[in-house]
């Protein structure tokens, strides 16, 4: 019943959050286009066939663990053990797939999914069951996957020679032409946007994160609902770690250090609101994109590459003032007409 | 947030007293260890480790009481550090480069405050972009490069010592700071503002309190002190590359959370927060005397961290005698049967991998 077309027309915040989006999206593509003439202008190598599959590549694994952080950030959530997360998996795969030089590598997905999912589930116990603050069970896992990863390891690394020989073209082969890893993103892209659009279990996403005291009031299972975005966070950071190890082919007990930055910058710059409750997949492409060039310019405009940590920071502080200016405005124009 | 505290202290009597427990259960632990453990001079040399994390862990008090965060302490230790360094390195007198560095450490507070307490953003998000932000300036003014060769004058923060007492010159900053800052909380009008924004902001508002600005001072103290901390830890090491302090504030939010602070805002002792800062502090200790390597000490504090506000909500709910039905059983069931396999899986392979390494 819930699923038919509603009669009365869209509650005039709805209608606000997607003028939002649509502003925020079209202000990121005029960024990325005035960038891309700068640069092109300063080094046209900038925009050569090679480089721009140079930049995809270099944001598929950011992108696939992005959309799982959008999905937690839209419920209000954040997972900061999303680096820790895929440094365990891609040292567990690894190993596994250096002791059993026979398997078929492809199987390196399922259980580095596998490890993930148990990761992040028990991130989503502590949250929807023992009701501790994402910010704290997230942060607190952060440490202990960090540190598993050295007990796991006793900091001996997994180098190139030790793989399978097949285990590098789980990314890096092209039999379709394009190159694995990012088919690999674009097909995550497109599951992640049919489950927030089509499926009960995403929309309730949504509702979580806009009203959960509503959402409770609908019937709608809240705990279920943050537990799963936890549980897919982790998976996703699974399949991450297993595609990091491959396409650096090696697994160090720094992997992926720090990387929730930047999977938390990608959303924020593209538009998810970091109050819950709204954010695009086409928003969170948009963002990781945006990250990719100028960590792609900073090099071909030889501007040293330590400002990149600084850019990222001042796009997330800029991203996140410029949501609030926007909802403001709205807001307030919002009730004037009412009025 | 008064429900919670109530039940904490229905269960654990006190917060504090669990603490106190917990730190002489650790510490005849540590003398068991080694004998060493408890020579006055060996003790003392330890504190000195640990009070770059109380220093920074006085404002996170604050912080968290107005029912806030602060992800940015280390990055701001970062860069206040790399700024003197680089400042230094450019031929600058050490002192006037640590004020200018202090000039800049306001800055950094003000922006904090002025996103948060101003423009009304989360602090989780607003932190998290300055985390990024404040580091990344570091590494932009250090690059790959370390700065080195201060005076002695300088080091002496960080590695003199009180006359021929042996009492590091660093415990004795702390611990006029820590007097002044749980004076300040507990016996200040100041003090009860933050309990009282961190309770109900909005009510806060409306009694005349006024939020803003003690939000602005609150997140400026913040930076100050994550501040003297980079030039303390910096004199320390007698040396600063960027990624100095990179990751200090886990541990600074843990021992202010393990202390009892509620991470929801408004409740918290000062006492509280020392404690738990000294219960970590013998606890690395101890793990450093069995030889556990830093990053799996790790996995204690992050335990630790979760534990410390799982378990008063664990107790809640078992008091309560709810939520134990058949079907929660089985959850529980399910949750294990998939951590025993994970484990088993976790140690086979590592068997397997590290007996081809």
């Amino acid at each position: 019943m819930i699923a038919e077309k509603p009669v009365v027309a869209e509650p005039p915040e709805r209608r606000m959050v997607q003028l939002v989006v649509k502003f925020r999206e079209t202000g990121i593509i005029v960024f990325i286009i005035l960038l891309s003439v700068l640069v092109t202008l300063r080094n046209s190598a900038f925009l050569s066939v090679e480089n721009f599959q140079d930049i995809l590549l270099n944001i598929s694994i950011l992108i696939i663990v992005a959309l799982a952080q959008t999905m937690v950030i839209i419920t209000r959530g954040i997972d900061l053990s999303v680096g820790s997360m895929i440094g365990l998996t891609a040292m567990m795969v690894s190993y596994t797939v250096s002791a059993f030089q026979g398997m078929p590598v492809i199987l390196a997905l399922p259980i580095g999914m596998a490890l993930g999912a148990v990761l992040g589930s028990l991130n989503g116990l502590l949250i929807a069951v023992g009701g501790v603050p994402p910010i704290i069970a997230t942060l607190g896992m952060l440490s202990i996957y960090r540190g598993l990863v050295f007990f796991y390891s006793n900091g001996v690394w997994v180098n190139a020679y030790q793989f399978p020989a097949g285990f590098r073209e789980l990314t890096k082969g092209t039999p379709l032409i394009i190159p694995n890893l990012i088919l690999f993103a674009l097909a995550v892209i497109g599951a992640v946007y049919l489950f927030l659009k089509y499926t009960r279990a995403g929309r309730d996403i949504y509702t979580v994160g806009s009203n959960p005291d509503a959402a409770r009031f609908a019937g709608i299972p809240v705990k279920q609902t943050i537990f799963r975005v936890y549980l897919i966070s982790g998976l996703l950071c699974g399949l991450a770690g297993v595609l990091w190890a491959s396409r650096f082919e090696a697994a160090q007990t720094n992997t992926a250090l720090g990387f929730e930055l930047q999977t938390i910058a990608a959303p924020v710059v593209g538009g998810v609101n970091i109050f819950g409750g709204s954010g695009s997949v086409l928003g969170v492409i948009l963002g990781g994109f945006l990250l990719g060039i100028i960590n792609n310019a900073l090099t071909l405009v030889k501007i040293s590459p330590f400002w990149q940590l600084a850019a990222q920071g001042f796009l997330i502080l800029l991203a996140v003032v410029v949501d609030s200016f926007i909802l403001g405005r709205l807001k307030r124009a919002g009730s004037r007409r009412k009025r | 947030m008064k429900e919670n505290t109530g039940s904490i202290r229905r269960i654990f009597l006190r917060w504090e007293w669990l603490l106190v427990v917990l730190i002489i259960v650790v510490a005849f632990t540590n003398t068991q260890l080694s004998p060493y453990f408890l020579d006055g001079s060996n003790l003392l040399r330890t504190t000195s480790d640990f009070m770059e994390i109380g220093i920074m862990m006085l404002p996170m008090v604050f912080v968290i009481v107005t029912g806030n965060i602060d992800l940015s302490v280390a990055s701001t230790l970062g860069l206040s550090a790399s700024l003197m360094g680089w400042l230094f390195m450019g031929g600058w007198n050490i002192w006037l480069a640590v004020g200018v560095t202090v000039v800049v450490s306001v800055l950094a507070g003000l922006l904090n405050g002025f996103l948060i307490a101003k423009l009304k953003l989360p602090s989780l998000a607003v932190t998290i972009g300055t985390l990024s932000f404040y580091r990344g300036l570091a590494y932009v003014l250090l690059g790959d490069q370390a700065a080195r060769g201060y005076p002695e004058s300088f080091t002496f923060l960080g590695q003199g010592k009180l006359g021929d007492t042996g009492i590091p010159f660093s415990l004795v900053i702390f611990g006029v700071l820590a007097l002044i800052f749980g004076l300040v909380l507990h016996k200040t009008t100041f003090g009860r503002y933050l309990f009282a924004i961190g309770n109900n902001e909005q009510a806060s508002r409306f009694s005349g309190v006024p939020v803003d600005r003690i939000k602005m001072i609150v997140f400026v103290l913040s930076s100050l002190m994550a501040t003297l901390a980079g030039f303390i830890l910096a004199a320390r090491f007698g040396s600063t590359r960027p990624d100095i302090g990179s990751g200090l504030e886990l541990i600074v939010i843990t021992v202010t959370v393990l202390g009892g602070i509620s991470i929801f805002g408004g409740s918290g002792t000062m006492p509280g927060a020392i404690l738990a800062l000294i219960l970590v502090g013998i606890l690395r200790f101890g793990m450093g005397l069995i030889n556990l390597q830093g990053q799996v000490q790790d996995i204690v504090i992050g335990l630790l961290l979760i534990l410390s506000i799982l378990l008063p909500r664990f107790g809640k709910q078992l008091t309560a005698r709810s939520g134990w039905n058949r079907a929660t059983v089985f959850r529980l069931a399910g949750a294990m049967t998939v951590v025993v396999v994970f484990g088993i899986f976790f140690f086979w392979s590592r068997t397997l991998g590290l007996a081809r390494h």
